[in-house]
């Protein structure tokens, strides 16, 4: 014990500047916020010189909010912590601008389509319903049915075909689907709905209407987003697994069922609800192949239905006489859809929660 | 139920590359066989040729003959699935499966092929299973938790558990203490030695010592160059390979003396 060199405590050394850790002189913690806010107050300044306007504000405000963050902050910290300001602002900034016409749609939406947001809406059809009253609950279910048969045509081809690609394609097949698979996620939605239209026609005669037609049309947009997000899922399951099923004499179709399937399910589960919520809301390929009724036909098998992005759309183009209450009919079903995709979000995340391996001890 | 390996000139490809040439070796029954030699000589690639988990690469091939108590591992009509279910394997690096408990890790052989078989039948084979991968003790509380929440030598003996449950004739480890530490290595090695009395053992090891510590015979890989195929130097009885090898070369590595 009494050889070792006696070590000075931490503390000591900083203080004193003549030590190996040098004490950092930093800025309190609100004065960055301040001083951006001071750029941004002499930006508004600045814009009011010339006629204020919002846009100048904050380009100006940006500009000098960053400027004067750097400058203080090198003049105080020194040039790293300067650096790191400066392009922590900046991000910020980024940020902040990002964010603006996602509060900006989900303020404007909410502020025009709560009005509307009432049982009424949710219980009455629009039949025989030409001002004021009137709700979408013929459309709600039409989009949840359309969705949901989607759903049931896109799920087993696309992730049969992700499994395909993954655990049994080689070679030239295996690239021709890839490829045709990268093609059809580039396919517009219109196109979709005509290809459906156009094929519904040859079968079924002109002027042929069904809820199962746009099914098929949502199918077409959906089936490469959930062979690509099940791919991507599936390639993630390391090959370590597969060997140690393996080499327990398990048979290869058990190991994707038991082990491969199973690992990914969390992912795989994501993967597929984010591709509902990516056709939920799709219009045009719904607008040709199904059309729109005011009443309620819950059969996808006979005739049009009503679907929730078509109903805004006609409420919004083909108002009645009472403009507004078609006006306030469009915003509460653009509401009620942004309401669903964020529950098939939370369903998603759910999902994750629930399913995914379990590590700790 | 321990069986004997005769392999006979046995070459091994990965697509046109040739990545062992001309083993010829038999492996006795219920004897431990360590197989040594540089990095990229082959080892692993001989070991999954064993027991036919060579070709699940893609393009990987094998020419020549892997007999076992006188069936022709290769021959026409021999289902990998069903030589697999008799040649187990330890990995290099721990691989439970991450969705499993501890419990259905080690019955996960019996649960993945669907075997029906008794609650109560299950509950032994755990125990025993465990309990003869010396980590009973450790683990026999915590049974109904994940399995990778395990440490990584708890790991590589559950993992040894899930193979001896499935009771095979022969047990492949590569190099299964490589990532373990010297108590964890003791383990497995004391476990070996038990395994012997019931299994066939091949184990690849890169630790001289333990080579010489647990197993019967030994056997030495070489390649002469890169890019060249690898093949068997020398194998004998482990304590003639480590007193006074044949060859030179077997006495160059095993003394360090090689490259
Ligand atoms: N999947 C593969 N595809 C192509 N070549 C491979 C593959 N795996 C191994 N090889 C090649 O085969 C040769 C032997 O590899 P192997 O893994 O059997 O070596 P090893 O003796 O086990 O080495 P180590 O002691 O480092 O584990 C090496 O040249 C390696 O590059
Ligand atoms: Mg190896």
């Amino acid at each position: 014990m009494s050889t070792q060199t006696p070590l000075a405590p931490v503390g000591a050394t900083s203080l004193g500047n003549s030590g190996p850790v040098r004490e950092q002189r930093r800025l309190p913690r609100f004065a960055p916020l301040g001083l951006f806010l001071a750029g941004v107050a002499v930006g508004a300044l600045l814009s009011a010189l010339t006629g204020f306007s919002v846009a100048l504000t904050v380009i100006y405000g940006v500009v000098l909010g960053s400027l004067f963050v750097y400058l203080v902050s090198r003049a105080v910290e020194g040039r790293r912590k300067a650096a790191d300001r400066l392009v922590t602002s900046l991000v910020t900034t980024a940020f902040a601008i990002a964010m603006v016409p996602l509060v900006s749609l989900v303020y404007t939406v909410l502020d025009n389509g709560l009005p509307r947001l009432d049982g009424a809406f949710f219980t009455n059809s629009m039949y025989r319903v030409v001002g004021e009253g009137g709700g979408a609950y013929h459309a709600i279910l039409g989009t949840v049915i359309i969705t949901a048969l989607a759903t049931i045509i896109s799920v087993p081809i696309g992730l049969l075909t992700a499994i395909y690609l993954t655990e049994y394609g080689t070679g030239r097949l295996k690239k021709a689907i890839t490829f045709f698979v990268d093609v059809m996620t580039g396919i517009p939605s219109i196109v979709a709905g005509l290809f459906s239209y156009a094929l519904f026609t040859l079968i079924f005669g002109v002027s042929v209407r069904m809820g199962v037609m746009g099914a098929v049309a949502l199918s077409v947009l959906m089936i490469p987003v959930v062979v690509r997000s099940c791919e991507e899922v599936l390639k993630l399951v390391p090959n370590e697994l597969r060997e140690a099923a393996y080499a327990l004499g398990v048979p290869k179709w058990r190991t994707v069922v038991k082990v491969v399937l199973r690992t990914a399910i969390a992912g795989l589960g994501t993967g597929i609800t984010l591709s509902v919520a990516r056709v939920i809301g799709e219009t045009a390929p719904l607008l040709i192949t199904v059309g729109l009724i005011t009443g309620t036909n819950l059969n996808p098998f006979d005739g049009r239905m009503a679907t929730l992005p078509v109903f805004a759309y006609y409420q919004l183009t083909q108002p009645g006489t009472a403009t507004q209450a078609f006006l306030d009919r469009a915003w509460t079903a653009a509401l009620v859809l942004i309401i669903l995709v964020m529950a098939l979000n939370v369903v998603a995340r759910l999902i994750t929660r629930f399913f995914a391996p379990k590590t700790g001890r | 139920m321990a069986k004997r390996i005769d392999v006979s000139d046995l070459d091994i490809y990965y697509g046109n590359f040739k990545a062992v040439e001309g083993v010829n070796i038999s492996i006795e029954p219920r004897s431990i066989t360590a197989l040594i030699g540089p990095s990229g000589c082959g080892k692993s690639t001989f070991l999954r040729s064993l027991n036919r988990m060579h070709e699940v690469i893609p393009g990987a091939r094998v020419e020549g003959k892997v007999v076992i108590d006188g069936q022709d591992l290769y021959g026409a009509g021999v289902d990998p699935v069903d030589v697999r279910r008799q040649i187990g394997m330890v990995f290099q690096r721990p691989n439970p499966f991450p969705t499993m408990s501890i419990y259905d890790n080690v019955v996960a052989g019996v649960r993945l092929n669907s075997t029906k078989m008794k609650k109560s039948a299950m509950d032994d084979l755990v125990e025993r299973s465990l309990k003869g991968a010396n980590l009973w003790n450790e683990v026999k509380d915590r049974l109904n938790r994940p399995g990778s929440g395990l440490s990584g030598g708890q790991q590589q003996r559950l993992c040894i558990a899930r193979a001896i449950a499935v009771e095979p004739e022969v047990l492949l480890m590569d190099e299964p203490c490589s990532a373990l530490d010297p108590i964890s290595t003791l383990a497995i090695e004391d476990l070996m030695t038990e395994l012997k009395e019931r299994f066939t053992i091949v184990i690849v090891t890169h630790n001289m010592q333990q080579a010489a510590r647990v197993s019967t015979s030994t056997g030495f890989f070489n390649l002469n160059g890169v890019g060249q195929p690898g093949r068997l130097i020398e194998f004998n009885p482990t304590e003639k390979i480590f007193s006074n090898p044949e060859e030179k070369a077997t006495e160059d590595y095993i003394s360090g003396r090689f490259g």
